[in-house]
């Protein structure tokens, strides 16, 4: 940064070095700060869920509402909702990464496979974590600079990424489905804490750092600001290229580790994990009040929109519906979101 | 001041209000258009003028008054009815589409098509008509918006509302894009427009303009009209003012202050040329001096400034600051070594619209106010505030979206950015587009402060006036080459212009 700061005249003190008393913002009525914060930008999806909640309570009475099956779906939410997290970064961003699914299924694969060609049980299931993960981010990190330095856009960079990671696992894997053979791993990713799965944690822990990072870091601001107006964060003198890579490498990251719970959930590696999960992930964050031009969008939105679809799938399967009809379902919720979007954004703008 | 009206006005408006939120943008406004005239509505920024026409074109629906067209009661519900009734609106900020050609987009909602066919030769030979009318029969109907000069996409601007055959043609600061010999042009054609009986509704910030073109003057102050219709040639220049900010303002332009002899270059271009822009160009600034860029539309004065600026990658040449030579084509290292810009076009360069005033004016330094990466978003609303209450930008809560600003105010936002994050070379491209007379003074003093406190600075402007009274030595170009050099003070107006047409005819 500069290091002469201008000092325009007397009146003005330079900022940087001034105290940093609270400006309280003036006449805003309690009512427009209460829309404007999250919980208020958000009514709409808490309402959306009690809906679905009572629906789910009178249609399936208490084999709804126990305690288990709430947390069958928030374990079932948190695998799309980990992706989802790291799509959020990228959908703000300006951008929109269609590979997060089958690269999931590539890092599950490599990652099974890393054991079995070490010395199988001995080897810590650290390095099963660690191979996904990194896998994940790298695969972002490649996404990252073919859209930011190669200039191809997202959807056609993620799209071919989509396609040669499902193949990458095809031949890693000869089509076969790996078992995971350290019993650490599967007792480690079975185990409860504090009577919650460690699934559910995991996302829990990958939502709040989510959330963080984008509401009170120089890199969420970043985010925003490239998302919003990719010239004006040039010219404002933002690294936009180098930014946009980071981004899909959270997704990446993400994806590596929705890898990892996968594994945990069903003990075995295949290239086919992940397929279409991109899509319900993307729709999620849409749902959530994220804007797919970029620019705006919030993580507790995306963690409501995970948990509408999820608990959707949820009553379905109470009431032996068909997942046709689920589909069906999906579709309507998408548009109606963005239809609502839509609303709010003209409301808000000019 | 009363008129007598033998006929009933065109428009005439009582008694309008308008708030959005908490803002009372319009508090009740009075206006009456008469058939073939100019008529001026003149205000500061945030005054409600553009809310005021866009109720006129239906973008707005009035909260309360009432609308005559023709004598007759109307309400103007959205664009369309506007259009229908025979209202064509020049907005403010530029509304083309890029992605569409210059044909396209004067066509844009009546395209000329049979049977759902667009007829393209049809609609590229009339607009190449419209486009001639206007001066610019050169630019080719095909071409894309995109690549167009904010002062060309307002040409086009202009013609799409020629095309509507309107009886009413509203024109919202449709000069601050451009230089004088466009100023010319447009004014031909509004004074063709009105010997044919068509209104005019004309905004500007620029004075001497008004008093050229207009024929009535509405002035609007917070929100409400406080004239009436005044007769241009009956009011003198001061009491304009008077009326729009309720004070007097006499020196527009601050006292230079002499560059001390010794002090040191800081700015130092050489040989900078950017293929078919311009070409070779070798300038200098010393801390604490102010130079101006003189030259028309197309000239390449922005590319100058986003070149040096590092927007743009140079074919040849280099840029140093205070010795030490910036990476080409790097914005980044620019910034690190301490130059801004505040770019021309503020909507699409400068600014995130969504998002709130405190995070726009900190967006080249909001690393500053952080610790560990992690935001202080209290340190950074005390900085913008700080800048708010300085550059006087209204409304001044900095949690309010950019986007919700007056044109003005917008553009006070890409001053506070530099001012927060402090800078050793400033590079200034149309300082004042769209900033009302009494915020320029202000403008212009904070400018020569900051010269004054040591910062090299360079103004590009259209407004010839505005470089001369500003700057302490002009760059006068033409077509991409430098003219000449001189003291601000050896040149006037006239001089400039006649370089600048020899220059473009050799
Ligand atoms: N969509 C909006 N939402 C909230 N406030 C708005 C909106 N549009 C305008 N305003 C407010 O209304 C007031 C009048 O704005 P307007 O754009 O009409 O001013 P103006 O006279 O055209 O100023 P300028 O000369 O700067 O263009 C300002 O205080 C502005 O902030
Ligand atoms: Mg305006």
């Amino acid at each position: 940064m500069s290091e002469q700061p201008t000092v325009p005249s007397a009146e003005h003190p330079n900022p940087a070095t001034e105290s940093t008393d609270i400006v309280t913002p003036s006449s805003r009525s309690w009512f427009s700060r209460v829309m404007s914060s999250s919980a208020g930008r958000n009514l709409g999806l808490v309402i959306a869920l009690l809906v679905l909640f009572a629906i789910g309570a009178l249609t399936a009475g208490e084999r709804f509402t126990n305690f288990e099956n709430i947390l069958t779906i928030i374990r079932f939410a948190s695998i799309i909702g980990v992706l989802s997290i790291g799509m959020t970064f990228v959908i703000i961003g300006g951008g929109i990464d269609l590979s997060v699914g089958s690269v999931m299924g590539l890092a599950s694969v490599i990652s099974t496979l890393s054991v079995i060609q070490t010395f199988a049980e001995q080897t810590s299931w650290i390095v099963m974590v660690i191979v996904a993960i990194l896998v994940g981010t790298l695969a972002g990190i490649v996404n990252g600079i073919v859209i930011s330095y190669g200039n191809v856009v997202a959807f056609m960079a993620t799209l071919a990424m989509l396609v040669a990671a499902r193949g990458f696992a095809e031949i890693f894997s000869n089509r076969s489905t790996q078992i995971v053979r350290s019993q650490e791993f599967i007792e480690v990713f079975r185990a409860d804490f504090l009577g919650i799965p460690i699934l559910i944690w995991i996302f829990i822990v990958v939502a709040a750092l989510g959330w963080i990072l984008l509401n009170r870091t120089t890199f969420g601001r970043r985010t925003i600001a490239i998302g919003g107006n990719r010239e004006a964060a040039r010219l404002a003198g933002l690294k936009v290229k180098r930014h946009t890579v980071y981004l899909y490498a959270i997704a990446g990251m993400t994806a590596g580790i929705a890898a990892v719970m996968i594994l945990g959930r069903t003990t075995a590696g295949t290239s086919t994990h992940g397929t279409l999960y991109e899509l319900d992930a993307i729709a999620a964050v849409v749902v959530g009040g994220t804007l797919l031009i970029g620019g705006r969008g919030t993580i507790v939105g995306t963690v409501f929109g995970v948990l509408i679809f999820a608990t959707l799938t949820n009553v379905f399967t109470q009431n032996n519906l068909n997942t046709s009809v689920q589909a069906v379902a999906k579709g309507v919720i998408i548009v109606l979101a963005v239809l609502l979007q839509q609303r709010f954004a003209a409301r808000n703008k000019r | 001041m009363i008129k007598v009206d033998h006929e009933p006005a065109l428009l005439e408006v009582r008694g309008a209000t308008k708030r959005f939120g908490a803002v009372r943008a319009l508090k009740g406004v009075d206006i009456s258009i008469a058939p073939g005239e100019v008529h001026v509505i003149l205000g500061q920024n945030g005054a409600g003028k553009s809310t005021l026409i866009k109720m006129l074109a239906g973008v707005h629906t009035p909260d309360e008054g009432t609308l005559r067209w023709h004598g007759e009661l109307v309400t103007i519900s959205n664009p369309v009815a506007a259009l229908e009734l025979g209202i064509a609106t020049m907005y403010q900020e530029l509304d083309v589409v890029d992605g569409l050609t210059i044909a396209e987009n004067i066509y844009l909602g009546h395209e000329m098509a049979t049977g759902g066919f667009s007829q393209r030769s049809r609609a590229n030979k009339s607009a190449t008509e419209l486009l001639d009318r206007l001066g610019h029969g050169n630019l080719s109907p095909s071409r894309e918006v995109g690549s167009l000069s904010p002062a060309n996409k307002q040409i086009v601007s202009m013609a799409r509302a020629l095309s509507r055959n309107a009886q009413l043609i509203v024109m919202d600061e449709p000069s601050a894009v451009l230089d004088s010999e466009e100023v010319k042009n447009l004014f031909r054609v509004v004074n063709e427009l009105t010997a044919s009986g068509v209104a005019v509704v004309y905004i500007s910030h620029r004075l001497e303009e008004i008093r050229e073109i207009g024929d009535r003057i509405t002035v609007i102050k917070d929100g409400r009209s406080t004239a009436n219709g005044l007769p241009v040639a009956d009011t003198s220049t001061s009491e304009l003012i008077r009326l729009m900010t309720g004070r007097d303002i006499d020196n527009v332009f601050p006292a230079r202050v002499p560059v001390p002899a010794d002090s040191p270059e800081v700015l130092t271009v050489e040989n900078l040329s950017l293929k078919g822009v311009f070409d070779r160009v070798d300038l200098s600034v010393r801390a604490g001096e102010i130079l101006g860029i003189a030259g028309l539309v197309g000239s390449g004065r922005s590319e100058i400034l986003e070149t040096i600026y590092g927007a743009r990658k140079p074919s040849t040449g280099t840029v140093r600051v205070s010795g030490s030579q910036l990476s080409p084509g790097s914005v980044t290292d620019a910034v690190e070594h301490g130059v801004g810009l505040s770019p021309e076009e503020r909507k699409s360069q400068g600014l995130l619209l969504d998002q709130p005033i405190f995070t726009n004016v900190t967006l080249s330094s909001f690393a500053r106010f952080a610790r560990f990466g992690f935001l202080n978003e209290n340190a950074e609303r005390a900085a913008a505030v700080e800048q708010i209450e300085a550059l006087e930008l209204r409304p001044a809560d900095p949690d309010n979206p950019a986007g919700s600003l007056s044109g003005g105010n917008q553009q006070k936002i890409l001053l506070a950015r530099w001012l927060v994050h402090g800078t050793s070379v400033l590079l200034l491209d149309e300082p004042t587009r769209g900033v009302d007379a009494g915020a320029r003074a202000e403008i212009y003093a904070l400018i020569r402060r900051l010269a004054a406190a040591g910062t090299a600075i360079i103004v590009v402007s259209s407004e010839i006036e505005e470089v001369l009274g500003l700057a302490d030595r002009v760059l006068v170009i033409a077509d991409g080459h430098v003219l000449t050099t001189t003291e601000a003070t050896q040149i006037d107006e006239h001089g400039v212009l006649d370089l600048v047409m020899k220059g473009s005819a050799a």
